[in-house]
């Protein structure tokens, strides 16, 4: 595998919600095994351009290259075949299932995929929960779930969105570990967040929404330097 | 002879049964029901048509191709799935994001096309369509005559509904299903094709109908207005069990039937219209119905 071919990218890529048009022209770029993190105020456009990437809003215009193919055309089912997993905002834990059976939900989409026991391993409170109705869960153990069942399918593209919202400080620190083994295992990611603090130390490049566009990039150690441009984006 | 609250045992069980058969229909159909609106939110009001649909395909492989009832019941039920899936792709997968009233009167006036086709070919008056031989006769079990093709009616019923129910809830394609109904976007999200799952579960459904009125056949008599005479009183199980509930509806079903026996054993005067007296207390009481979860 090439360490700097892109995974993703995304140019100029328009979304629309029946009549209201969100996505302004998105471009943006991701390599194979960057951590990049999407920041911006709320109803910025970050979980929409998950979303268009994904196929799940209405009609979109541009280009989505993922692995090198266009997908900007395809049906949502098939898009997951690249090797893409998606935590939805909420965590869309299945709340008709159980906690096992949201983890083995998922359709296998690659091989490599992790095991089931290593990633009870990683999230012990899973194992002892999973007979447990999904809706019974607590809010960090469906965030922990959310995460689990796309490691599993062998995704090497993953789309997290907002998976710091709402938790305990504990629990945070621990999903930054998760975050920082799979980047050591060369997953590819995608944070969506609003918790600058959470996600600054974790990416490798940030990109500022605003208004359906990219506003700006900013590298790893530029942070400092363009510290005032961050506070007035985000108020940080 | 023995006597309970004053009837015979003989005409109590006789009821009993014959309630049990009428419930065996009612699960089968507000099985189908159910399944149809929790995956595709569409209260598919043609099932009453397409489960005659499954009686005059029997019927009319019997007698134009000489196709036996044992084929039938896996041929019509085909032959019904295949035209679900059609009405599926060109017609119901339009209106899944409008109001459940566009689907419902869709398939309102789609009973009455297939109703009227049939009508125009055959007229209203039933068709004979004969037990097959290996289940004429009774069995006596002492107390009572239980005639065999009854026996088999809720027999067969009983197995397909528990065979549906147990694959929704606990096999690994049930879960794909519920996961299905409950959020499809991010179901499709995960990679798996959700349309293609809707247009089967459709075609399932309505299969389902098909078979049960393949075994209806036999039972009663073969006539294009025999789904809606019997699609009245399956509406009114269905809200009564809670609509999108699996288990509740074959449940219900069964109960209302053994219900309705009771009924025409003690206060024969009420039998016709116990279920919908026992709809109202219900939708008073609990709107969502025995089984259903309010939203
Ligand atoms: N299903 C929808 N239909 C119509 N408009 C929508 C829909 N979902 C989101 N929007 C609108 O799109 C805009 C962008 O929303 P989006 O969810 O992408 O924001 P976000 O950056 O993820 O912010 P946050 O999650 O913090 O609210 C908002 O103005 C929102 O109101
Ligand atoms: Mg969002």
């Amino acid at each position: 595998m090439n360490g700097v071919a892109e995974y993703l990218r995304v140019t100029d890529l328009h979304a629309f919600y029946g009549e209201s048009h969100i996505l302004h022209g998105m471009d943006f770029r991701v390599n194979r095994g960057e951590c990049v993190t999407l920041l911006g105020r709320n109803g910025a456009g970050r979980t929409t351009t998950l979303k268009a990437i994904l196929g799940l809003t209405g009609r979109r215009t541009g280009s989505v290259m993922l692995n090198g193919r266009e997908v900007i055309s395809w049906p949502a089912h098939r898009i997951a075949h690249l090797g893409v997993g998606y935590c939805p905002e909420e965590r869309g834990i299945y709340a008709s299932l159980s906690a096992e059976e949201n983890l083995m939900l998922p359709p296998q989409v690659a091989s490599g995929g992790m095991a089931v026991d290593e990633i009870y391993a990683m999230f012990p409170n899973l194992g002892e929960r999973r007979k447990s109705q999904g809706s019974r869960l607590s809010g960090g153990e469906q965030q922990m779930l959310a995460m689990a069942r796309i490691l599993r399918t062998g995704a090497q593209l993953l789309l997290l969105d907002e998976i710091s919202e709402g938790l305990a400080p504990v629990i945070v620190q621990k999903l930054g570990e998760v975050i920082r083994r799979l980047k050591e295992k060369g997953f590819t990611i995608i944070l969506v967040e609003q918790n600058f603090r959470f996600a600054a130390p974790l990416a490798d490049r940030m990109y500022i929404v605003e208004h359906g566009r990219i506003a700006a990039e900013i590298g790893k150690d530029e942070v400092e330097q363009k510290q005032t441009l961050l506070n007035e984006y985000l108020g940080v | 002879m023995s006597e309970i609250f004053g009837v015979p045992v003989q005409a109590l069980m006789g009821q009993l049964m014959l309630g049990l058969v009428n419930g065996s229909f009612y699960a089968m159909l507000s099985l189908g029901l159910a399944v149809i609106f929790g995956m595709l939110n569409i209260i598919n009001f043609a099932h009453g048509a397409l489960y005659m649909m499954g009686a005059m395909f029997a019927w009319m492989g019997l007698n134009y191709f000489g196709i036996g009832y044992w084929w039938s019941l896996l041929l019509a039920p085909l032959g019904v799935g295949l035209v679900g899936i059609l009405i599926e792709r060109s017609m119901l997968r339009w209106l899944y994001k409008l109001d459940h009233l566009y689907g419902l009167l869709l398939t309102f006036g789609l009973a009455l096309i297939i109703e009227g086709l049939f009508r125009d070919q055959y007229g209203v008056s039933g068709q004979p369509y004969s037990i097959p031989e290996e289940l004429t006769g009774a069995f006596n079990l002492g107390f009572m005559f239980l005639p065999k093709y009854r026996a088999w009616v809720i027999l067969a019923s009983l197995t397909v509904c528990f065979a549906t129910w147990y694959v929704i809830e606990k096999t690994p394609l049930g879960a794909y299903l519920r996961a299905a109904t409950e959020n499809p976007q991010l179901t499709q999200a995960f990679g798996i094709n959700v349309p293609l799952m809707v247009m089967l579960t459709y075609g399932f459904g309505v299969a389902l109908a098909g078979f049960a009125g393949v075994l209806a056949a036999p039972a009663l008599q073969v006539s294009p207005l025999m789904g809606s005479n019997l699609i009245i009183v399956v509406f009114a199980v269905v809200v009564i069990g809670g609509m999108g509930s699996i288990l509740g509806s074959i449940v219900t079903g069964l109960g209302l039937g053994i219900v309705e026996g009771l009924t025409k054993v003690f206060y024969p005067e009420a039998s016709a219209t116990v279920v919908f007296v026992i709809m109202a207390i219900v939708l008073l009481l609990r709107p969502a119905g025995l089984f259903g979860r309010e939203k």
